[in-house]
């Protein structure tokens, strides 16, 4: 029961940062370490709704790649999330930390192609 | 007074052995005139005729193709009737390594084949195992039709079995069966065994629970005549009262957007034509739950893979054997505030048609909350299909059907561009190590998507979603639906008896298989081997209860403690698991663990060729959590 309702308001949360994901990157976005981002993406869970690469799961949103959402609302997202997302507060990830798995999102190639994949072929 | 001949009998074999050890010591002549005085009383220690023999017939009469079960001594008696007295055929006996496996098995052999597996257990330690996968087959409204062996005389128990007698059997269990019976005589069993089945099959179906005295199973069947067996004769399943049913159709020809969800609807494999016709009259939405295969997957009336947007544009929606028709409406938020809102715009009407409305109990919950509904219709949705078409049909004028013809368009449209949108999500980590689901599901597609197949796993987690986004799902048997009771060690052992029951038409089984279920009882692999029951086993193994994890780490979070700590108890590493060894061990083709995507689709052509021999085969894939 637990399982199914989470699995089916998950799907709320696509469409929130769907909307989101329209706007365009803030002017200044702080400097972060894409390498140690990509550790605390893993290590703080962010992986486990959204995916290694961020790509997306069943539990949470593809996040990253072209568009990013603009750094501040990404930070205000994670602060206080409108659907399902865990809250992480300044208690438990500094802006600095946030920053750093910013720029491992941001560093993440291009999806390849579908057209380009036979596998995916309709 | 049968107790009493049994004991007395026990007492004088008791002596004759005494008289047997002593033999061994005694001279001839004292041997000889201890013998003589054993053969005035002539014991009986073998019979032609025994109650289990009959039993075996009536089970026969209900068509039993296999029977599961773990061996036990409280059900000798029965199995040794099954398999020299029947032939082992119809049922045939099939070995398990866990009871709690046979009931899974049982579950998934019903989702394919439509009728029940027998399964037999010990009393107490058996239906103790079983519980748990009783509890799922209840929770999903499947019959399992469960035999335990009691002894129920404790004159003449054994040591042990007084460990295997029970006041009543039935107890641990009768909070989620349908209906239990512990036969006095071998009369009474027919009887209760033909009402079992009767009652185990009637919409709502429930496994139900014969228990079966050793003595009432070994004892002679003194009957001087043959005793007969019950006719067995089912009962038409309930069909909605006409006038609910013709308001229904009035509601659906008025709506401008009406939805129909179907999640335990197909019964039979009736059902998704049925529903096809009734989604076809009307151009309406259909949103399948994945209960039971319900509705072809590419069908560009499905939009259950934009379910929520579905919902939100209806003004009608319509819950066939919908289980949980409140949370198809509403949502509930998972924070430390539990909140919730209506996903329906308002005055939206709703209206369900569910058996679930004719048969409730108490003490366990899954009944779910209480959904508020304009309509609400107290029958089984597949018995009540045609009736609402025809009625719909009647009601059908031409502005209507150009309105519907409009709408059929849209909806084909959202269709389509959901699809491709799909697609595109599914090239995200393509390339990844550990492997995306997406790929596996691309890649195990390429591989069956030719043959006859059957993806008989069900999915715990959404990570099987994949397969429903990119796979074309058109048949009933290609999809068995969801667990039940979400108890997790269902997955192997039902994707088995699915498997099983595949065997005969000859198609080709695949089921996606999750770590963490596998490692409640892998001996259904042996099961699967032994029995060479053919399917393809492909892991998505994650290495850890993901789902665990993340209502861990919402916890963490949610006190603002140890983000970084919520794997803690909920990974399955140091040592990662080796599921190719295991399947190995167990009798499989295995191979991996595979971590480079690019040696997957090479990995299961070669476990298909073995599959296509009609063996079982494990891949092992390292996968991405979901």
């Amino acid at each position: 029961m637990t399982r199914r309702i989470f699995s089916t308001v998950a799907g709320l949360v696509v469409i929130g940062i769907g909307s989101a994901t329209a706007q365009q990157p803030a002017p200044s976005v702080p400097a972060g370490n894409a390498k140690a981002g990509q550790a605390l993406f893993m290590k703080i869970g962010c992986y486990q709704c959204h995916g290694n690469e961020g790509q997306g799961g069943a539990a949470g949103p593809r996040i990253g790649r072209s568009p990013m959402l603009a750094f501040r609302n990404f930070v205000t997202y994670i602060r206080a999330p409108r659907g399902e997302m865990p809250p992480y507060s300044a208690k438990v990830i500094a802006e600095k930390d946030i920053a750093d798995i910013y720029a491992y999102l941001a560093s993440l190639p291009p999806a390849p192609a579908v057209d380009s994949i036979p596998l995916l072929k309709p | 007074m049968a107790a009493k001949s049994k004991m007395e009998r026990r007492k004088f074999l008791k002596g004759g052995m005494l008289a047997g050890a002593a033999a061994i010591v005694q001279p001839a002549a004292v041997v000889a005139q201890q013998s003589s005085a054993a053969s005035e009383e002539v014991e009986v220690l073998t019979t032609e005729s025994c109650g289990s023999d009959y039993m075996v017939d009536v089970i026969k009469s209900l068509g039993f193709e296999y029977v599961c079960a773990n061996p036990g001594s409280s059900f000798r008696g029965m199995q040794e009737s099954i398999i020299n007295y029947g032939g082992n055929r119809n049922p045939e006996f099939i070995t398990n390594c866990h009871e709690e496996s046979s009931v899974a098995m049982a579950h998934g052999y019903f989702k394919m084949e439509g009728k029940p597996m027998a399964v037999l257990a010990h009393g107490t330690v058996g239906l103790q195992h079983a519980s748990m996968a009783i509890y799922n087959a209840w929770c999903d409204r499947i019959p399992v039709y469960i035999m335990a062996g009691n002894y129920v005389d404790a004159a003449i128990r054994r040591p042990a079995e007084w460990y295997h007698g029970v006041q009543d059997c039935a107890a641990i269990v009768r909070d989620f069966t349908k209906w239990d019976d512990q036969p006095a005589s071998l009369i009474h069993f027919g009887e209760s065994a033909v009402r079992a089945y009767k009652i185990a099959m009637t919409p709502p179906m429930a496994p139900v629970l014969l228990v079966l005295d050793a003595g009432l199973q070994e004892g002679s069947n003194e009957s001087k005549t043959k005793l007969p067996i019950p006719k067995l004769t089912m009962p038409a399943p309930p069909q909605g009262e006409a006038g609910a049913v013709n308001e229904l159709a009035r509601l659906l020809v008025a709506a401008e957007n009406p939805v129909l969800v179907a999640d335990r609807l197909a019964r039979t494999t009736a059902a998704m034509p049925l529903l096809v016709e009734l989604a076809e009259t009307l151009q309406a939405a259909v949103i399948d739950q994945g209960g039971r295969m319900n509705f072809p997957s590419l069908h560009p009336l499905n939009q259950t893979q934009r379910a929520a947007a579905a919902v939100g544009e209806a003004d009608l929606v319509v819950g066939i054997e919908v289980a949980d028709f409140w949370a198809t409406v509403n949502a509930l938020r998972d924070q430390v505030h539990r909140s919730t809102r209506k996903l329906t715009k308002p005055g939206a009407k709703l209206a369900t048609i569910t058996s679930a409305d004719l048969y409730i109990k108490s003490n366990y919950q899954d009944f779910r909350r209480l959904a508020e509904v304009d309509l609400a219709i107290a029958a089984d949705g597949e018995a009540t299909l045609p009736a609402l078409t025809e009625a719909v049909k009647r009601l059908i004028t031409s502005d209507r059907k150009r309105v519907f013809q409009q709408r059929g368009a849209k909806l084909a449209e959202a269709s389509r561009t959901t699809r491709e949108r799909l697609r595109q999500a599914a090239t995200y980590a393509w390339d990844a190590t550990p492997v995306s689901t997406a790929r596996v599901a691309a890649e195990l597609w390429a591989v069956i998507k030719n043959e006859d197949w059957s993806l008989v796993s069900n999915y715990y987690s959404e990570a099987g979603i994949w397969p429903r986004r990119l796979w074309d799902f058109n048949k009933p048997y290609q999809w068995p639906g969801h667990a039940g009771g979400g108890g997790i060690g269902y997955g192997a052992p039902s994707s088995v008896g699915a498997a099983l029951a595949n065997k005969k038409y000859g198609r080709f089984s695949v089921s996606l298989q999750t770590d963490g279920d596998l490692m409640y009882a892998p001996g259904v692999l042996w099961t699967a081997a032994h029995h060479r029951i053919p399917l393809l086993s492909v892991m998505l193994n994650n290495r850890g209860y993901h789902m665990e994890i993340m209502h861990v780490q919402r916890m963490c979070n949610q006190r603002n403690r140890g983000v970084d700590r919520g794997t803690m108890g909920s990974t399955l590493t140091d040592p990662n698991i080796d599921f190719a060894k295991i399947a190995q061990g167990l009798g499989l083709h295995a191979e991996g663990p595979i971590t480079d995507p690019k040696d997957l689709g090479p990995a299961l052509r070669r476990a298909a060729v073995a599959v296509k021999r009609g063996e079982p085969a494990l891949v092992d894939v390292v996968t991405q959590p979901r």
